[in-house]
């Protein structure tokens, strides 16, 4: 992260802060959470109640998936009926209406499909600098979407070299699988 | 099955219309599709809402709607196919009708974009795809995942920067005649070239905007409708399909695979020839939520060859006077994206062209009587497209 430069996070934060104390003033002068318009002056109403959400996700069937990243590996799940590669990883094979599978590692090599760099981003991930997202082939015939180890666009290319790594994501601190340039 | 007219259009302003709540922004469509059928609210049997939202305060918008706007106690359900739920409610009401089952129904389309901040709506959007495996970690937006088919694309067909941003210069020269848009002034390639980087390769101009707006169609069956006007419009064929909610399962990204599957579909129910679609369709509005995706629509449609879009584009093509008018209403670039909303908004419009009842200077020729709408959801997760016919489809 740059430390001269401020992140979208926090310019969005000040922003709203800054909108925060209007509303406060004007409600203490009017008895009311109401605000005209930047733009037209048209009356806005502020909501007084916040939500916050965050979800909890079941993973226990997918928990060697996630011991696997621990363990520097990134695993898929392979159908023992039909030989069906599911990344990302599923226990049930709709094809056989089997839950029979095994757990594979999967091939570190692989190729480019395509890329972008998130310019203007979500506000839960505006505290990172810009990053490059990038879909990847491996051997297996499947293909994995991950973040690519660069900064700038114009240095990748379609059909190029990847690797894929297994790092540690900060400052969140948890593990999860990255394409890294070979060429 | 009975043949299903489309009876009456509403469509309001679209933009930021923080002048409005949602349910008087639905309103405005809601009345004006009624005043246009001649009907009273007690003739609509069941009233479909499609609307996305989560950025909206209200979760249950068909009800709030309802009651402000008299439709209780009709039936009714809201419906979600992102940005194509406006088509997939246009659908169902046609099923509707078409089965017998009522001999009216309403499609309203609604959202409220503006009613959260930018950054708010751009996780929204981006959470629209794969919540886990693609969002949770990696954090694609919704410029992104279209972005990632601008890079294989361009790669695959050597189509340019400077190609995307002719696709934004045609809509907002269309938007700059049409006074429900949101974007009223026209664009030069340069103004597009020097903005910002949204999602690389895509920049401020190659995207749609965040967008208020509601849209009404009000379908009749075959005898209803010919009480009702004298100028019905036939829903000749609609065709829907879905693609993965997982970008990493996409066989290709210079094509929307839906997209494909939909048109087929569509085609074969309107009795077109999928080979020729330009020689019947008279003006086109398709998903140009990204200029990239315009571009692909050319192709999925069958209206170019692969990797000829560029040079429609290239060639003005897809201005009126060219191959096939391809969103002469500004599309969602420059007329906006309200989400919910955006299908019935193709249909209410092009409605109007077949009818030639809109603005002079953005008014189609209409010489075979067919027009169509490409609707898609999310990124190619859902398409629908819709055909619509001056004359009554053959059963
Ligand atoms: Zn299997």
């Amino acid at each position: 992260m740059s430390g001269e430069k401020k992140t979208q996070k926090e310019l969005t934060d000040e922003e709203m802060k800054k909108f925060i104390e209007f509303v406060e003033s004007m409600k203490k002068s009017m008895g009311l959470p109401m605000v005209p318009d930047i733009k037209t002056g048209v009356a806005l109403w502020v909501d007084q109640r916040e939500l916050n959400v965050r979800f909890v996700i079941g993973v226990e069937r997918l928990k060697p998936f996630f011991n696997g990243l621990a363990d520097g590996k990134v695993l898929a799940t392979k159908c023992k009926i039909c030989g069906e590669i599911y990344f990302p990883p599923q226990v049930d094979c709709p094809k056989c209406r089997k839950s029979d599978v095994e757990w594979i590692e999967l091939s570190k090599e692989g190729t480019l499909v395509t890329y972008t760099q998130i310019n203007v981003k979500p506000y839960s991930f505006s505290h990172y600098d810009d990053y490059i997202v990038g879909i990847g082939k491996l051997p297996e015939g499947v293909n994995v979407t991950a973040w690519v180890r660069e900064s700038d666009p114009k240095k990748l290319k379609v059909g190029m070299k990847i690797r894929l790594e297994v790092v540690k994501r900060e400052p969140e601190g948890y593990y999860v699988y990255e394409w890294v340039p070979v060429e | 099955m009975r043949n299903v007219a489309i009876v009456g259009t509403g469509h309001s302003k679209f933009g930021v219309r923080n002048d409005v709540s949602m349910s008087e922004l639905a309103w405005e469509a809601i009345k004006e599709a009624l005043d246009e059928a001649g009907l009273e609210q007690k003739d609509i049997e069941y009233f479909i809402v499609s609307n996305t939202g989560g950025w909206s305060s209200e979760p249950l918008p068909a009800v709030v709607i309802g009651e402000y706007s008299k439709l209780v106690p009709k039936g009714t359900v809201r419906v979600e196919a992102a940005c194509a739920s406006g088509s997939a409610a246009v659908k169902l009401a046609y099923d509707m009708v078409a089965s017998g089952h009522v001999d009216i129904a309403m499609a309203i389309g609604i959202e409220k974009m503006n009613e959260s901040p930018t950054p708010i709506v751009v996780e929204f959007i981006g959470r629209a795809g794969n919540y886990f495996w693609e969002f949770e970690n990696f954090g694609l937006t919704f410029p992104g995942y279209y972005a990632l088919h601008a890079t294989a694309y361009m790669s695959k067909y050597g189509a340019t920067e400077e190609d995307l941003c002719k696709v934004a210069v045609k809509n907002h020269y269309y938007g700059a005649r049409n006074p429900k848009a949101q974007f009223q002034r026209e664009i030069t390639v340069e103004k597009c070239m020097s903005s910002r980087y949204i999602a690389w390769p895509l920049k401020l101009y190659d995207c749609c905007p965040i967008t208020d707006g509601a849209a009404a169609v009000i379908l009749a069956g075959e005898e209803k409708a010919k009480e009702l006007t004298d100028s019905p419009i036939w829903i000749a064929g609609i065709g829907s399909a879905s693609g993965t909610s997982n970008m990493s399962k996409r066989g290709t990204f210079s094509s929307l695979e839906a997209a494909v599957v939909a048109a087929k579909m569509a085609y074969k129910e309107a009795k077109i020839n999928p080979d020729n679609p330009v020689k019947y369709i008279d003006v086109a509005n398709v998903h140009d939520c990204f200029t990239i995706a315009e571009l692909m629509a050319y192709e999925d449609l069958g209206f170019a060859k692969r990797g000829e879009a560029v040079d429609w584009i290239r060639n003005d093509q897809t201005y009126i006077g060219g191959k096939i008018p391809v969103n002469v209403d500004g599309g969602l670039k420059a007329k906006g994206h309200p989400i919910g909303a955006t299908g019935e908004g193709m249909i209410a419009e092009l409605t109007r062209q077949l009818l030639s009842r809109v603005e002079k200077d953005r008014q189609a020729p209409i010489k075979n009587g067919y027009a169509l709408a490409h609707n898609i959801g999310g990124t190619g997760h859902y398409a629908y497209v819709t055909i619509l016919s001056l004359s009554k489809p053959m059963r």
